[in-house]
């Protein structure tokens, strides 16, 4: 009973954990404390199989798949804590007040006397026991589980599989369309204009000047854009007459 | 050595799954509360084996486990499902058939 | 001299039809063949049906002026023919045939109804020349006549009141001729009613003869009218002359003659002098075997007609509307009709005598005045007339004929009509008498004025009017009938009216009268030349205004709105029923409606409230969930713990 008398104190502190914590993967992690505490008591129990079952199924599959759904769900999303139903939360704490006290309050009147004990029913093992009895009294139930598993995995690939309703546009179809665009919409058909090129430095940050000298957008990259790293082709102008120099005196020097 | 405890453990944490799904909105959490509703009544199940000296009860709580893993399968593909289509994981989104 | 002993209630006791008699259903099939055939036959009738449809009702005269031929050479008491068709409705105890009878009474009738009816249909050929529904309008018209007929013929009350509606239908098709016109079809509608309330009398009584005598038929009835209680008798004859009331535009049912103006003008003719409006005299004249055991209702007969004479009269006088004058006129004459019906036997010969000269005179007038207004473009006002006797010679002197009958001119046949039942009236009951001598006075009055305002004094034509005598098609007729109402008179004869019908209605019972014949005679003259001359002198003298004037006294303005016989139809009879409906209606809607919606409605209030708590929230059922089962927990620990 020691086992016991740590346990439940923690096992009923994580459960009261799993309603208060705002963050998903936390109530996850605190469901597994419960789980393992109660593969625990499960041994306690004189239950050994549960014990292995409770850990590899539940606490190594299931709370493993929670936790894969979380991910992909976005692992940062919180639950808001204001109620939207009105009188809800307070009518889920009542009655679960209420069912909480009939059932304490209603096995409390209960004397159960000594347990009988399961000293007699492991006596051969309790892996073995279980299997006389499953494999015997319950195979029908067991094999109908397997049917039962056999839809539920059969259902979770159609739930999750996604139909491709359109054939896959190929090149062909992706020229054709961008013509379109550039027909109804006006969208620009070729590469778009490529940067100004000044040999003084790397100038893909430096827009192409138009015909009429005015920089062509489309010529620098968003990402540039949105840096804030674009200089501007006429700044760069100004120094035209040093780059000349520059280019001059390169002249004289091979001309020399 | 009495099971009283045990039953009493069960059925707090029972209440707390229960207290869980109906105020958590998060469908995953729900989805857990639900489980801790089961385990619950897994270990009643199992106290109850040892009470009488029988394993049906272990036979009946392993039945659970397996079902529990099916619908934690099927659950969780539907809970993608919707999240996909709506972007929302949250069980009061999904409240269109209605008066 | 019919061997029928004064005083004695004369039975039908006819012998069956043979040789020419035979020929007796002939005389409804024709013109009822001619209906069948314009209205089934449609547009390709068009071009000859009116021809058709005069040389029909031509014929059943000529058969009709052939049975009365053979009649008269019959015995006296072997002029009732009777006629079995077929049998016509066999239920139970009821054992109605299609019978026809042919007496004294019925043979008058056939001829004035054909005789008259023809001469209508040809004066129509001219008149409805150019309208553009003429084959309906003879259809409709032929119609009129076997449905007439078929009412004269007939042997049961049955088969009477099958003629009875017919007439009904027709006139009502006929009055609202011109549907086009609101007035025509609120009208005709007006009339349909109107005749409605006398018909539930006469079906009342029919069913009151089956359930008394066990039979409608006319033989049967009055070989055991004897029988029946007093009672019952003048229930009967009230009955009877509620319907003969409807029929004949008799107070209080008597609101619908003049507003049946509105039909084209031989209609009017048609309707108030050969057919419809006799019937009701015809219906009280047939069944004398009732109303000569019910002295009560003989009374309410006499009463009746002596209102309906003055208040036509009345009537008469203030109305500018010739059709309408003349309408006015027609009431007051078969007023003069039923005071004879109702004063018993002394007076049936003379109602039936008095309404073959009237249907002379009446016709005659009422296609005159269709020719007058055939000249004045339609036009029906008189003071737009004046001066029309140089433009429209023959209608003028044939009109006057018919003027001078109805005045009571000695010597033309409403003078010999007339007389005889004031002097009826007078040696009954000198109240009545003098009522009847008051009627004469005013009719002399109003007939003048109608004389004097349209063929006399200045011309007050409307622009545009150029007044012309009609064709010969019309004039011819007017002429027959102008020679009718001069010589109408000689059906009295050496007695020959009285001991013809004596068969029918009884023997006349030989009084002395408390002023001798002849003084009553003189005094009716000088009555009516009194109201000749006041004519004169208030209408003749003076200028007649073109329009209506309006500074008049209560009596004339009383008269104009037909002593407000409509205004009280509205008040006691109109609103009440239209408030009924209306209230009807309210409660239809609102208790009976609310009813049966509002169920549904309140059950649907109270799912629209309930409906919330499906809000979609799958929480919250879950939370119902939770409550479920925690109060089936409780329960059951109740009942395991108690």
């Amino acid at each position: 009973m020691t086992v016991f008398w740590i346990l439940a104190p923690i096992m009923t502190i994580a459960a009261l954990g799993i309603l208060f914590v705002r963050k998903a993967v936390h109530a996850a992690l605190l469901l597994a404390v419960v789980m393992i505490s109660l593969a625990v008591l499960y041994a306690a129990l004189d239950a050994p199989f549960l014990f292995a079952v409770q850990i590899i199924v539940y606490t190594g599959a299931i709370l493993m798949l929670f936790l894969f759904v979380l991910m992909l769900v976005g692992v940062d999303a919180s639950d808001s804590v204001v109620e939207t139903i009105r009188g809800q939360r307070l009518l889920a704490i009542v009655g679960g007040l209420a069912l909480g006290l009939v059932l304490v309050i209603g096995l409390g009147q209960i004397s159960m006397g000594t347990a009988v004990g399961l000293d007699d029913a492991n006596a051969g093992g309790n892996i073995q026991a279980l299997a006389n009895i499953l494999f015997s009294r319950y195979v029908f139930a067991f094999e109908t589980t397997s049917a039962l598993l056999i839809t539920a995995a059969v259902g979770a690939m159609v739930l999750a599989h996604r139909e491709r309703l359109t054939p896959k546009p190929r090149q062909p179809e992706l020229a054709a369309q961008r013509v379109r665009d550039y027909a109804e919409k006006g969208t620009h058909l070729g590469p778009l204009p490529a940067p100004g090129v000044y040999a003084r430095h790397n100038a893909v940050d430096t827009p192409a000047l138009l015909p009429d000298g005015s920089p062509a957008p489309d010529s620098v990259s968003r990402v540039l854009a949105a840096r804030g790293v674009i200089r501007s082709a006429p700044e760069q102008a100004d120094h035209i007459e040093a780059v000349q120099r520059s280019l001059e005196g390169h002249r004289e020097e091979e001309s020399l | 050595m009495s099971v009283t405890p045990y039953i009493v453990l069960s059925a707090i944490l029972f209440t707390i799954g229960c207290v869980g799904v109906l105020t958590r909105r998060n469908a995953i959490v729900v989805f857990m509360c639900v489980e801790l509703m089961l385990n619950a009544s897994n270990l009643a199940l199992v106290a109850f084996a040892r009470q009488h000296g029988d394993l049906d009860g272990q036979i009946a709580a392993f039945f659970v486990m397996v079902v529990a893993a099916a619908e934690v399968v099927v659950g969780l593909a539907i809970i993608m499902t919707i999240f996909r289509t709506r972007r929302s994981a949250s069980v009061d989104d999904a409240s269109l058939l209605k008066y | 001299m019919y061997a029928l002993s004064e005083g004695a209630i004369p039975v039908v006791d006819p012998t069956a039809a043979d040789g020419v008699f035979s020929l007796l259903w002939l005389v409804i099939a024709l013109p009822l063949a001619g209906a069948a055939i314009l209205l089934i036959g449609g547009r390709y009738t068009d071009k000859w049906g009116h021809y058709l449809a005069t040389l029909l009702p031509i014929g059943s005269f000529v058969i009709s002026l052939v049975l009365f031929i053979s009649l008269l050479g019959r015995e006296d008491g072997d002029r009732q023919v009777s006629q079995h068709l077929y049998d016509w409705i066999q239920v139970g105890h009821l054992d109605v045939g299609a019978d026809l009878l042919y007496d004294p009474l019925s043979s008058l009738f056939l001829l004035l109804i054909t005789g008259v009816g023809s001469l209508i249909h040809v004066y129509s050929i001219g008149y409805m020349a150019h309208d553009p529904r003429r084959r309906r309008f003879f259809g409709y018209l032929n119609l009129f006549v076997a449905a007439m007929l078929t009412l004269v013929l007939a042997e049961n009350y049955l088969g009477l009141f099958l003629g009875w509606e017919g007439v009904g239908l027709a006139s009502y098709l006929l009055i609202g001729f011109w549907q086009h016109k609101p007035s025509a079809a609120a009208a005709a509608k007006k009339a349909f009613v109107i005749n409605r309330v006398g018909d539930i009398g006469m079906s009342l009584a029919i069913m009151l003869f089956f359930i008394t005598f066990g039979s409608t038929s006319f033989t049967v009835i009055s070989h055991a009218a004897g029988g029946a209680t007093d009672t019952t008798m003048t229930i009967l004859g009230l009955l009877l002359l509620l319907g003969a009331c409807g029929k004949s535009a008799q107070f209080p049912l008597q609101a619908w003659l003049l507003d049946a103006m509105e039909g084209p003008t031989p209609v009017s003719a048609l309707i108030h002098a050969a057919t419809m409006v006799t019937a009701g005299v015809y219906l009280i004249v047939r069944s004398n075997f009732v109303f000569d055991l019910a002295p009560h209702a003989q009374t309410a007969v006499v009463v009746v007609a002596v209102i309906t004479l003055l208040y036509g009269a009345i009537i008469g006088c203030a109305k500018d509307d010739i059709k309408k004058v003349l309408a006015g006129s027609t009431m007051s004459q078969i007023g003069y009709m039923m005071l004879a019906a109702g004063l018993g036997p002394a007076g049936y010969a003379f109602a039936i005598f008095h309404l073959l000269t009237h249907g002379f005179f009446k016709a005659n007038m009422f296609l005159g005045a269709g020719s007058v207004m055939h000249g004045m473009n339609d036009d029906v006002d008189m003071r737009h007339y004046g001066g029309l006797r140089k433009l429209m010679p023959v209608t003028f002197l044939t009109f006057t004929m018919g003027y001078l009958a109805i005045i009571g001119f000695p010597g033309f046949s409403g003078f010999w009509s007339k007389d005889k039942i004031i002097e009826t009236a007078l040696a009954d009951n000198w109240i009545v008498g003098l009522c009847a001598l008051l009627g004469a006075g005013i009719t002399g009055f109003y007939m003048t004025r109608l004389m004097l305002m349209t063929f006399f004094t200045e011309k007050r034509w409307e622009k545009g009017v150029h007044p012309h005598e009609s064709p010969s098609v019309m004039t011819v007729p007017l002429m027959v009938l102008a020679a009718l109402s001069l010589l109408g008179g000689l059906f009295l004869l050496n007695d020959f009216i009285q001991e013809f019908l004596a068969p029918v209605v009884g023997a006349v019972p030989h009084e002395d009268p408390p002023i001798p014949a002849l003084g009553v005679t003189l005094l009716a003259v000088v009555v009516v030349a009194v109201g000749v001359a006041a004519a004169w002198f208030l209408i003749g003298k003076r200028d007649v205004p073109r329009t209506a004037p309006q500074d008049v006294s209560f009596v004339t303005r009383a008269g104009r709105e037909e002593l407000y016989g409509n205004q009280v139809n509205d008040v006691l009879v109109v609103n009440p029923s239209r408030r009924l409906t209306t209230g009807i209606l309210a409660v239809d809607k609102y208790a009976v409606d609310g009813t049966l919606t509002g169920g549904p409605v309140a059950i649907g209030a109270v799912a629209m409230v309930a409906r919330r708590v499906q809000n979609g929230y799958v929480r919250s059922y879950a939370l119902s969930l939770l409550v479920g089962g925690l109060i089936v927990v409780l329960a059951l620990l109740a009942v395991n713990l108690a």
